[in-house]
């Protein structure tokens, strides 16, 4: 197993059509390390989060994830397998279950008892397992989301406002899955206006302005 | 690639099981298209027919035509849909990050459209035949020619379908890029039926053979690409 950094950047570019979301980044996270990403709206830690999940572009410089090359259209096919991504969208089928729904996204590669645990732990088991995504509130479909993000295990936690519509048993939630994740050897970058929360999981704090990435000291 | 297909086709299948959009929808509009036509055709005139001496009324000569219209319309409808629910909340990005085989993504999409299709066509054709009352030839060449149209249709479909995917026109886009092309599916198709309906039967198969190669184009044209259309999506 690879001991070098989870996450390398250097110089690395990501155009959205003509504007680059990601001007020069450079970031280095190690194993382990939950890294805070703060900034103002626009910023790029969105498009840096997609970047390191092999779905936005690397139009310029050099990315590597989990030692693999995202400039290669075939190691970014591998990085998105390895990665979980929680972004703004909730990524479900409204008119399929909620059981259905994270055995869908789960290809069945989760075993049954363990997705049983990991939904009653994230609140959508029991009565909702069989209730359409579509009748949920936000704060449940984002507790199905996650659902299916901690089933499948990933060694790259990444994470954009993952509080965001939560109440606050389900922001403390949140807090302990990535520490546990942490402590099980999992990486995680987090990006969040919530500073104070995220800094008392996080083990590195970074700004990014303008689309590039600056220690936050 | 087949137990991702397989995974795909019954999901997209569940999702337009419970949206009833194929019931409420496309099958409703399928048998308005056919309704309409009917409406705008005269139905005493009597002609000649193009081959031997019976006379058929200008509703018979037309329905197959109309029929496959009727059935290619409606299957806009469902290509866009099918990509539609890939297109709100992320659903493509997801599809991408779970690691499924594209190949498998594009069978699995195709087969649940077949499906769709196939049940259109048995409501379509029923409706074809009470409205336009043509007789019922050569049944195994009107399988025959409904099977190759479906997967045609289908398989072209997908892959013009995820062409549009992600795209803010989508819905007038895929028409756009997908009637050019199925409008030999049209000609093959409609030939085909008329062969089956009022003979010979032996003049329809040679276009079937043509709906057939037209499907295993699309289909490998859709294994082949589909990872990358999906990537532009």
């Amino acid at each position: 197993m690879s001991t070098g950094p989870v996450v390398s950047l250097r110089g690395a570019v990501s155009l959205l059509g003509r504007f680059p979301a990601l001007a020069g980044a450079d970031l280095d996270v190690q194993p382990g390390e939950v890294v805070l990403l703060q900034g103002p709206n626009g910023a790029g830690k969105s498009t840096l989060l997609r970047l390191c999940a092999g779905l936005a572009p690397l139009s310029d410089g050099s990315a590597t994830v989990l030692d693999l090359d995202l400039a290669s259209r075939s190691d970014r096919r591998r990085v998105r397998t390895r990665v979980g991504l929680l972004g703004h969208a909730t990524s479900l089928y409204d008119e399929l279950t909620v059981q259905a729904n994270v055995e869908f996204w789960t290809r069945g590669l989760v075993d049954s008892d363990d997705l049983d645990a990991v939904m009653d732990r994230l609140g959508v088991g029991g009565r909702l397992r069989d209730v359409r995504v579509g009748a949920l509130s936000a704060g449940q479909r984002r507790r199905t989301s996650l659902s299916v993000l901690v089933a499948r295990r990933p060694q790259l936690w990444l994470l954009d406002e993952p509080h965001a519509g939560l109440d606050a048993a389900g922001r403390d939630l949140i807090d302990d899955l990535v520490r546990q994740a942490a402590d099980q050897g999992a990486t995680a970058i987090v990006a969040s206006h919530e500073s104070d929360r995220v800094e008392g999981l996080a083990t590195r704090v970074v700004n990014v302005v303008g689309g590039q990435v600056f220690d936050a000291d | 690639m087949l137990t991702d297909a397989r995974a795909i086709a019954l999901k997209d299948l569940r999702v337009e099981a419970a949206s009833r959009v194929l019931t409420a929808q496309v099958l409703p509009f399928g048998m308005l298209v056919l309704i309409l036509f009917g409406f705008g055709i005269p139905p005493d005139r009597r002609v000649l027919a193009a081959e031997g001496d019976v006379s058929r009324s200008v509703l018979e000569q037309v329905a197959p035509g109309l029929f496959w219209l009727a059935v290619l319309f409606s299957a806009l409808l469902a290509v866009n849909r099918s990509f539609a629910v890939e297109s709100v909340d992320g659903n493509l990005d997801a599809l991408k990050l779970v690691g499924f085989d594209p190949a498998g993504i594009f069978l699995g999409k195709a087969a649940a459209i077949a499906v769709q299709l196939v049940a259109l066509e048995i409501v379509v054709g029923i409706g074809a035949f009470l409205v336009y009352g043509p007789p019922l030839g050569d049944v195994i060449l009107l399988v025959a020619t409904v099977a190759a149209t479906t997967l045609a249709v289908a398989f072209a479909g997908i892959v013009y379908g995820a062409l549009g995917a992600g795209q803010r026109l989508r819905d007038t886009l895929v028409p756009l890029l997908l009637l050019p092309v199925l409008a030999p599916v049209l000609l093959a198709a409609t030939r085909a039926t008329e062969s089956a309906l009022f003979g010979p039967s032996s003049s329809g198969w040679p276009w079937v053979g043509f709906l057939g190669a037209f499907s295993l184009l699309y289909l490998g044209a859709g294994i082949v690409s589909f990872g990358s259309l999906l990537e532009e999506a």
